[in-house]
């Protein structure tokens, strides 16, 4: 009888999972399906990208000043030791614009947006504000989740885009204005070795691929929250966990992809 | 209904995100709005061309003119075939020109260093589609260090 429940408990986890993840997978449908068209959907998107978007600039543009700072400062330290400090360009606008840039961009807005998102959209549904919406024959996934997961996709590629050109500019302060190395070479050199299709286009494939995990992840956290205080809190945490799990595992793999061969 | 300043907030934000797309673009990345049809092809056999990769540059006097746009293996003689792609701006190499591939720095990247030959009343100048035949490939380390070694150890004898 043992052995018997036991299996059944797998089996029930297993369903639980595969329901999971295809209510997951509706409401992702669901959302691009219903991309938000100008004249009804579009004061909707707007306030959504400023929630999202704008909210996130300064804390985004902050950290990339200082990542570009500290990466500049640390590639400096090695590279005097060859006599190539030249090389800091490259060094760091290739690694802000391949990884760090929609990486770190995508973690910070999984903190500062997905986590909010989360909270907005589970105090809906246990204020049952949600059902509301169905009742008086309003779908809220175009209403309430489409212009939400729109303004996440549309933000995050911009954001991480602010944040390399300013993680560029801090690396350029450091290894220029203080450290000394020519302006010149600084620049003609990182030109020579960033290339706009194989970099930057991919930062934003990258990054917009971001944006659509980490706001689906929050959405749908937020969706499926236990209608009580403690299920919102649970809910809150495992966004920005899952979120920034999957972002690392998912920029591997993209990584691998663009440039693995 | 949404508000002005909000409205405008957003389209700062888009601005500003395609300000830092553009900065990348143009100043990182530095892509240059080419015209088509501005450039013209040469060919050329090496006999080795060690490191060299499409979209080096091809340099005279340190002067970029042009980049390598394909390297292939010629079916019949074996040797590395190198077509570049010339600015058309500098269209004026006699055909004795010679092509050298040659490395920046130390251990920098390759590119290819175009010697330009003399000009004579016979002697024409490259057109599209044209072949180099003055060239010399890479000199590669490995082969340099093997060269020293070998003849260090005969003189020993």
């Amino acid at each position: 009888m043992n052995l018997i429940d036991s299996i059944a408990n797998i089996g029930r986890s297993a369903i639980h999972l595969v329901m999971g993840l295809g209510r997951a997978g509706l409401m992702l449908w669901g959302a691009i399906v219903h991309v938000p068209n100008l004249r009804k959907g579009g004061p909707l998107l707007i306030k959504q990208l400023y929630v999202l978007g704008v909210r996130s600039v300064v804390i985004v543009v902050v950290s990339g000043l200082f990542i570009g700072m500290v990466l500049a400062l640390q590639g400096y330290i090695i590279l005097v030791d060859f006599g190539t400090e030249e090389s800091l360009g490259p060094m760091v606008a290739l690694s802000l614009l391949r990884e760090l840039g929609p990486v770190v961009t995508a973690l910070l807005f999984a903190g500062r947006a997905g986590s909010a998102l989360t909270a907005e959209i589970g105090l809906m549904k246990s204020t049952e504000q949600l059902s509301s919406l169905e009742m008086m024959a309003v779908d809220p996934l175009r209403q309430v989740i489409a212009p939400r997961f729109w303004a996440g996709v549309i933000s995050l590629p911009l954001l991480s885009l602010m944040f390399s050109v300013v993680g560029i500019l801090g690396g350029h302060l450091v290894g220029v204005e203080w450290k000394g190395i020519d302006s010149g070479a600084f620049w003609s050199i990182l030109q020579a070795s960033v290339e706009w299709d194989k970099d930057i286009l991919n930062t934003i494939i990258k990054s917009m691929l971001f944006g659509i995990v980490v706001t689906w992840v929050a959405l749908y956290r937020g969706y499926e929250v236990e209608p009580n205080p403690e299920g919102i809190s649970r809910a809150t945490t495992s966004t920005v966990v899952q979120a920034s799990l999957a972002v690392l595992a998912l920029d591997f793999l993209l990584t691998a992809l663009m440039f693995g061969s | 209904m949404v508000s002005r300043k909000l409205e405008i907030s957003v389209g700062l934000f888009i601005l500003s995100g395609l300000i830092a797309f553009c900065v990348l673009v143009f100043n990182v990345a530095n892509v240059k709005v080419q015209s088509g049809n501005s450039t013209y092809q040469l060919k050329a056999e090496f006999n080795n061309i060690g490191g060299l990769k499409v979209r080096s540059p091809v340099k005279v006097g340190g002067v970029v003119v042009g980049r390598v746009s394909n390297i292939a293996l010629d079916d019949r003689k074996l040797v590395p075939i190198v077509t570049l792609t010339m600015d058309k701006r500098y269209d004026h190499f006699a055909e004795t020109s010679s092509l050298s591939i040659l490395t920046s720095g130390l251990l920098g990247e390759q590119f290819i260093g175009l010697t330009p030959g003399f000009m004579d009343d016979d002697i024409e100048i490259l057109q599209d589609g044209d072949k180099v035949d003055d060239t010399r490939g890479a000199l590669i380390l490995e082969d340099l260090i093997g060269q020293l070694l070998y003849s260090m150890s005969s003189k020993d004898k």
